[in-house]
């Protein structure tokens, strides 16, 4: 039952002058008041981030295409329109064949429910119907090592046996077009060995792959034919030892500059800059906020992600503060977070977030608004777990 | 050949998010499945002894206690279904977020779980019916075509309040109270005919809602031809007695076309 026609062409995606903008509210506007006032007033209520921009690639049948590029550079949304979950705003995607999104393992799956009843569901979602999970249910079970938790709640499972579970159905999904993300980030090095398998797989038999990874690695070990997005725009497609090499570049220039220069973000409705340095064994940010109109009622969110992706800190300040902050028009506040150098070698980045009370609105998602990098070993003992002994104060200027 | 297998992948996508539904629904409760029976028997216990015992809300005949349990039983249906449908989109957010599929399904399977309820209770109301010895006759035939009707409108207003409660929260607030407004301004605790003796105009306002008229009908045929009256034996002219269906089917469209509409933009409004 391929749909595939007697297309002369070997496209098997064709993604056309794609343009994408999310609206941020900039005020609490999910209220059929608010909603009211703002048109009373005349102001729109919310700002728009432009997130792709005119964005153009092909992929031909067979080809293992990797994506890269920084968090916040519009990677995750190009593939949300690609799988048809967002549509974009302008421009066109032509998809030859059926496509299987994995954005993310496990899709539909519930705490409450038992292993089995678990894959029928995540199989459902993926377009098994029930007799074809009868037939591939030991397989998948064999697969996960998983025979004897099948019958209970998924809530009492490890969160690597629910990604193995997941995993194992997820690889039944038999499509002409697989659309992979981060899929590598999860999991032990066991897990991660046979998701390398099963790309080598996917490799061998000529299927096309889509594969949105930070690992510069598997780009180079699988991809034939990668590109890299910054600011939501292609800055490069072609060989994938080219792509890697891009994209570490993307960082070094970031070094480089930062050293003279704050890095700032801002949007219709907040500003903000971030200072960083290092004091021998202190890592020191200071991170102003400025409004540009009055908000009330906000949490700040400050993390720092790992170069991977991987949230290592993070402080939100309702959770710290038990208050929650108010901005008149073109105040400025100071966030002054100093954390104990406990951080491995390797190249981070700062995000910070300002949403309302209750996270229903964003008022400002810059990710990755500056990039320091840790090249000195230190003394301590890298863990996840491990909290850096930190001292935060905020201050209105 | 697309769209067959798309239809059997949304049959088959539909029929697990049941299953699914129907299973959580009553997860970690010792009773389980009781409670969707005893939930509307405990309502109409407290209704008929305050309104018929206490308030003497009642025509008289011995099959109201019956009539005023069926009532209950729809009307609960038809609560739940509403309810649990314009929630449903918000609910199923994380799924909307992360695999493209037809977003109706969402509100067909949550309405679907109200309608197993549904029947589970009218196999409860069909039981007492036999012991207090209700007489069928073969009007019983035409029961179910209220019953689709009653759930035609159910499903028209959960797409249209489902699309709009993805933008407005506040939505959740009104239909509570619009629903509390509608329960009294259907005849379910009390018999129409204690209005129609001193209001006429109001109760044959009352038989032209949509609700009424579908809840009405079922009575009508399933328990009591007799004694409970239907908008078609109350309303003479048969273009005026068709208004709640006419409404029904209007609310339909409008929500299919303007749930379609929007559903595009779930995954990003959410």
């Amino acid at each position: 039952m391929k749909s595939r026609k007697n297309k002369p062409s070997n496209v098997a995606l064709k993604v056309e002058h794609i343009s994408k903008s999310f609206r941020l509210p900039t005020e609490q506007a999910s209220g059929i008041k608010q909603a009211f006032i703002n048109r009373m007033r005349g102001i729109k209520g919310y700002t728009e981030q432009h997130v792709l921009k005119d964005i153009s690639f092909e992929v031909e049948k067979g080809d293992f295409f990797g994506i890269v590029g920084r968090n916040g550079s519009g990677k995750s949304t190009l593939l949300k329109l690609i799988s048809q979950i967002y549509t974009p705003d302008s421009g066109k995607i032509t998809v030859n064949g059926s496509l299987v999104p994995f954005i993310e393992l496990g899709v539909g799956f519930n705490p409450e429910l038992t292993g089995r009843e678990n894959v029928y569901l995540n199989g459902a979602m993926l377009g098994f119907s029930k007799e074809e999970i009868d037939e591939m249910y030991d397989e998948i079970v064999e697969f996960a090592e998983l025979h004897d938790f099948m019958d209970q709640k998924l809530k009492n499972y490890s969160s690597g046996m629910q990604v193995r579970l997941a995993f194992s159905v997820a690889i039944k999904a038999q499509g002409d077009i697989l659309v992979l993300d981060e899929v590598l980030a999860v999991g032990d090095e066991a897990f991660q060995r046979k998701c390398f398998a099963y790309f080598a797989e996917l490799k061998r038999n000529n299927k096309t792959v889509i594969l949105v990874t930070h690992s510069m690695d598997s780009i180079q070990q699988f991809c034939t034919r990668a590109m890299l997005i910054e600011g939501g725009s292609i800055k490069h497609i072609g060989k994938t030892s080219d792509i890697a090499l891009r994209y570490q570049e993307l960082f070094m220039n970031q070094e480089e500059k930062q050293v003279f220069k704050d890095q700032q973000a801002s949007n219709d409705a907040i500003s903000c800059r971030v200072e960083f340095s290092e004091l021998k064994d202190k890592l020191n940010f200071n991170v102003y906020i400025k409004a540009k109109s009055d908000i009330e009622d906000t949490v700040i969110t400050f993390g720092i992600n790992q170069d991977s992706g991987e949230q290592v800190y993070r402080w939100i300040s309702d959770d710290m503060l038990k208050k929650k902050i108010s901005f008149k028009k073109d105040d400025e506040y100071k966030l002054n977070v100093s954390l104990q150098n406990i951080f491995p070698v390797g190249v981070f980045s700062v995000g910070v977030r300002l949403k309302n009370g209750d996270r229903t609105r964003n008022y400002a998602i810059f990710d990755n608004i500056r990039q320091f990098e840790i090249s000195k070993r230190n003394n301590h003992g890298w863990d996840l777990l491990w909290k850096p002994v930190e001292k935060i104060g905020i201050e209105r200027q | 050949m697309k769209s067959i297998k798309d239809l059997k992948y949304s049959q088959n996508l539909l029929k697990e998010l049941v299953k699914t539904d129907f299973k959580l629904r009553y997860q970690g409760s010792i009773l389980g499945i009781l409670w969707s029976v005893l939930k509307p028997l405990a309502l109409f216990l407290v209704m008929y002894t305050v309104f018929v015992k206490f308030l003497k809300f009642t025509d008289g005949t011995p099959t109201f206690p019956i009539v005023l349990l069926l009532g209950i039983a729809l009307w609960t249906f038809f609560a739940e279904a509403t309810n649990v449908g314009m929630r449903s989109i918000v609910d199923r957010g994380d799924i909307l977020r992360k695999i493209n599929f037809p977003k109706i399904i969402i509100v067909l399977s949550t309405t679907t779980g109200a309608l197993i309820g549904l029947a589970i209770n009218l196999i409860v109301v069909v039981v007492f019916a036999i012991f207090t010895g209700v007489k069928f006759t073969w009007w019983i035939l035409l029961a179910p075509l209220g019953i689709i009707q009653l759930y035609a409108l159910a499903i028209g207003l959960a797409f249209i309040l489902s699309t709009l409660y993805v933008r407005y929260r506040d939505i959740g607030h009104i239909w509570e109270v619009i629903l509390q407004a509608l329960f009294y301004a259907t005849p379910i605790i009390y018999p129409i005919t204690m209005v129609s003796s001193n209001y006429p105009v109001i109760a044959k306002l009352i038989m032209l809602s949509p609700a009424t008229q579908p809840i009405q009908d079922i009575r009508h045929n399933l328990i009591s031809p007799s004694t409970v009256p239907t908008t078609w034996e109350m309303i003479d002219t048969w273009y005026i007695a068709i208004i709640p269906v006419v409404i029904t089917v209007v609310l339909l469209v409008i929500g299919v076309a303007y749930f379609n509409k929007h559903s595009k933009n779930f995954a990003e409004d959410l």
